[in-house]
């Protein structure tokens, strides 16, 4: 081959090599830089009024005095709407009673001319009368008639829009002062952020609605202005209102609520932190590293210095590489179908009968990392400590597995990484979508919420998911911040114990 | 002429004031062979082999010499399919009988190997590590020992104050005299070195050289070595083996100037191997 060729082609590969990293590169950049910029607000926001109040009133946090000082402010800027809303209220209810009294007065005039009729039937002579009165009454039921649907046409025009309003104001402010407590502590509350603040405000604001009346396209969403079905009324001035005074009423300031890893959820993640998600996690990567350590490196150590070359060990092997390329699902039926209803470790899904799962499925990585870390010791040490006079059991735990070490523990962190990560495997043995933070005793036959799983749940079976996106951003930086961290100490770990093998 | 020509290529003996002393055979074998699965790399070999006397080992590679060596600790167990016939007796046992526990007879047989094979420790816990091995607990009890060793080994002065550093820090040379301290330190009754300077430079070459001519005081030394002035300068006796036959026993004076094999003879002056 001509030199110019040999260069070329170096080059070729060269630079396929480097757009392959290239891309891994974006890949990951694209991935994690939404993961960091939306998850970290997740701890850093624009928390509202309410978001104090949560904190103060559910988790004892925060100087009351100032928050009340705060609230009295607030809810001085808030009075105007709920006085409105309240003027609104008794103005249409005025006007319904009005309608309503006369129309029962008219129908209640009818049946009396209904019963004058009938007593008139009776008597001989005075079919003039009848005819009189059965024309009153007749008009007065078409009036009372008219009255009915004018009320209907009221409800449907003042009173429904204006109950779809207050629900959303309260859902925006919280609940009306003086109204009795709701049960849920989500409607205790108003919006907590405000960026969430700023679309309830804009479903206040607009009614959103599909336009289906061009047939030759896809039904339009339009936003119909609220506003529109008010004017003249004395609701109509709120809208300005609100729209020009949110700030007052929310009293928005950065917050910095790093306590949303360590606090618990409430009411299924719709206030609160993530807790029992990371705890369950945790419980659930070092059970599974429980396991699969002492059983992984054993497996190892007899695979490279004890088992005698042959068909049975190399069927042995092949066993653990079909075993590595397992789905995870798989693992996580085989752990409900052999430790949940075979062996029942527990009545329930628990993090025992998940640890067990992870451990199975991590396994294999970590006989062949320590495998590979055990067949790289240079056969001269282990010469040297058995031409000392030391025994086979010996040699392995006093020479070749302090060498391995550095190589064992990278196989084990990124394993652990994975553990941390994997969701089909504790979906049938220890997941559940809410739960309290575990007790050490607990996880021998509880399940736990954990991070993987609840963050699918969130985003798919979770009632208010646009409402929580931050809660589910918030758990994914957390999940990935944990592998990140677990591979940074696999590094950092590895480096030191090999200088220090190394001299 | 062949005579002239030895003469001139190895004129170094050993000079050993003991040179006739018998102090008694120490290892014996008898019809010994070694076997590779099928291929027997030691044939029939019977040789007795003194006490407290520095013996060589030369011969062309792959004639079985070190593995005549690594016989006599049983090292070759570790690779697969060998086995061995005839006798090796080592203080009155064949070390090749059933009930011979090899991990005694090793602390019993100390080896050197080729390369330096220190262990990734700190130079106190390479040398301890025999001791250790062997129950030895108290501090003040090891650190005796190991200074015992070091200074056996002539290394004593060159490490004392850097005790804790890992050995792999250490020069070539250096780790090769901690792997022999390392093996002084179990107190064996053997010393069997394979080609313990072939990865050394000629200084460091030098001080094991002279570190053996100390050792056999105390030591029966066996030393397998591709260098001959090696063999003579350091050994009282030379056995040349070829293709995994002994061809010639005995003193290395009288080997090295008047081979009584022709063998022996072209081996020794440059002929082939």
């Amino acid at each position: 081959m001509r030199l110019e060729t040999r260069k070329l082609l170096d080059k070729a590969f060269s630079g396929l090599g480097l757009i392959a990293i290239a891309i891994m590169a974006l890949a990951l950049l694209f991935i994690l830089t939404p993961i960091i910029t939306r998850g970290s607000k997740a701890f850093v926001f624009k928390g509202t009024i309410e978001h104090r109040r949560v904190m103060l009133e559910q988790f004892n946090r925060g100087n009351p005095d100032k928050f009340n000082a705060e609230m009295a402010e607030v809810s001085k800027a808030r009075k105007p709407v709920f006085e409105m809303m309240a003027a609104y209220e008794a103005n249409t209810m005025a006007l319904e009673k009005q309608l309503e009294e006369t129309m029962e007065a008219k129908k209640e005039r009818a049946k009396e001319l209904k019963k004058e009729i009938r007593t008139l039937k009776k008597k001989e002579g005075k079919e003039a009368e009848i005819a009189a009165k059965d024309a009153e009454e007749e008009r007065l039921s078409e009036e009372a008639k008219a009255l009915k649907n004018e009320l209907d046409a009221l409800t449907e025009k003042r009173t429904e829009p204006f109950e779809e309003i207050a629900d959303v104001i309260k859902e925006l402010l919280g609940p009306v002062p003086g109204e009795k407590t709701p049960v849920l502590l989500r409607q205790q509350y108003g919006q907590t952020r405000w960026d969430r603040t700023q679309v309830k405000l804009h479903e206040v604001l607009y009614k959103e609605e599909w336009d289906y009346s061009n047939a030759d396209t896809m039904g339009q969403k339009i936003q119909i202005p609220r506003i529109d079905s008010f004017r003249g009324t004395k609701l109509e001035p709120m809208f300005a209102y609100l729209e020009k005074n949110l700030e007052a009423m929310m009293a928005p300031r950065t917050t910095f609520y790093w306590q949303f890893i360590t606090d618990k959820s409430k009411d299924s993640h719709i206030f609160g932190g993530i807790w029992p998600e990371v705890l369950g996690t945790i419980y659930l990567t070092l059970g599974a590293m429980f396991f699969a350590i002492p059983m992984g490196v054993i497996a190892a150590i007899y695979l490279c210095e004890y088992a005698k070359e042959g068909r049975v060990v190399s069927f042995l092997r092949i066993c653990i590489s079909t075993l590595a390329g397992v789905p995870s699902i798989v693992f996580g039926l085989f752990g409900l179908a052999f430790f949940l209803n075979t062996i029942q470790v527990s009545d329930s899904k628990s993090v025992l009968a998940g640890s067990l799962t992870l451990s199975l499925l991590i396994l294999p990585t970590i006989i062949r990392s320590s495998e590979e870390a055990i067949l790289a010791v240079p056969r001269t040490y282990k010469e040297a400590a058995l031409g000392l006079g030391a025994g086979r059991w010996h040699t392995v735990l006093t020479v070749i597995l302090p060498a391995a070490l550095p190589g064992i523990l990278t196989g084990i962190v990124i394993s652990m990484g994975r553990a941390a990560g994997e969701t089909a495997p504790i979906i049938f043995t220890a997941a559940v979508s809410v739960g309290a933070p575990l007790k050490i005793w607990e996880t021998l036959n509880q399940p736990t919420p954990a991070l993987p799983w609840n963050i699918y749940n969130l985003c798919t079976e979770h009632e208010a998911v646009d409402e929580i996106r931050h809660v589910q951003y918030g758990m994914v930086f957390t999940l990935v911040a944990i592998v990140l961290l677990l591979n940074l100490a696999a590094i950092l770990m590895r480096a030191r114990i090999a200088k220090k093998l190394r001299g | 002429m062949s005579e002239e020509i030895t003469l001139k290529k190895i004129d170094t003996f050993a000079a050993h004031d003991d040179e006739n002393a018998d102090k008694g055979v120490h290892i014996e074998a008898k019809d010994f062979s070694l076997f590779y699965g099928e291929f027997e790399a030691v044939r029939k070999v019977s040789m007795q082999i003194p006490k407290q006397k520095v013996t060589a080992m030369i011969g062309p590679s792959g004639c079985g010499k070190s593995t005549l060596l690594r016989s006599i600790n049983r090292m070759n167990d570790l690779i697969p399919s060998t086995h061995a016939s005839g006798e090796m007796i080592f203080d009155g046992y064949n070390i090749y009988a059933k009930n011979i526990d090899v991990v005694t007879l090793r602390a019993r047989v100390g080896m050197v190997f080729q390369k330096p094979n220190v262990f990734p420790k700190s130079i106190f816990d390479n040398v301890a590590y025999g001791p250790r091995l062997q129950g030895v607990k108290n501090k003040q009890v090891l650190s005796e020992m190991v200074e015992q060793s070091l200074r056996q080994a002539a290394i004593w002065d060159e490490v004392k104050d850097r005790l804790t550093a890992n050995a792999l820090g250490m020069s070539g040379g250096q780790q090769q005299r901690l792997c022999i301290a390392r093996a002084l330190a179990i107190k064996p009754e053997i010393l069997l070195m394979d080609e313990p300077t072939s990865a050394l430079d000629p200084k460091a070459t030098a001080k094991i050289e002279d570190l053996i001519g100390e050792l056999r005081q105390n030591y029966t030394i066996i030393i397998v070595t591709h260098n001959m002035q090696q063999a003579a300068r350091v050994s009282d006796l030379t056995a040349f083996m070829y293709e995994g036959v002994l061809v010639e026993f005995g003193k290395t004076k009288q080997l090295f100037t008047n081979p009584k094999n022709p063998q022996t003879e072209n081996y020794i002056t440059g002929r082939f191997g």
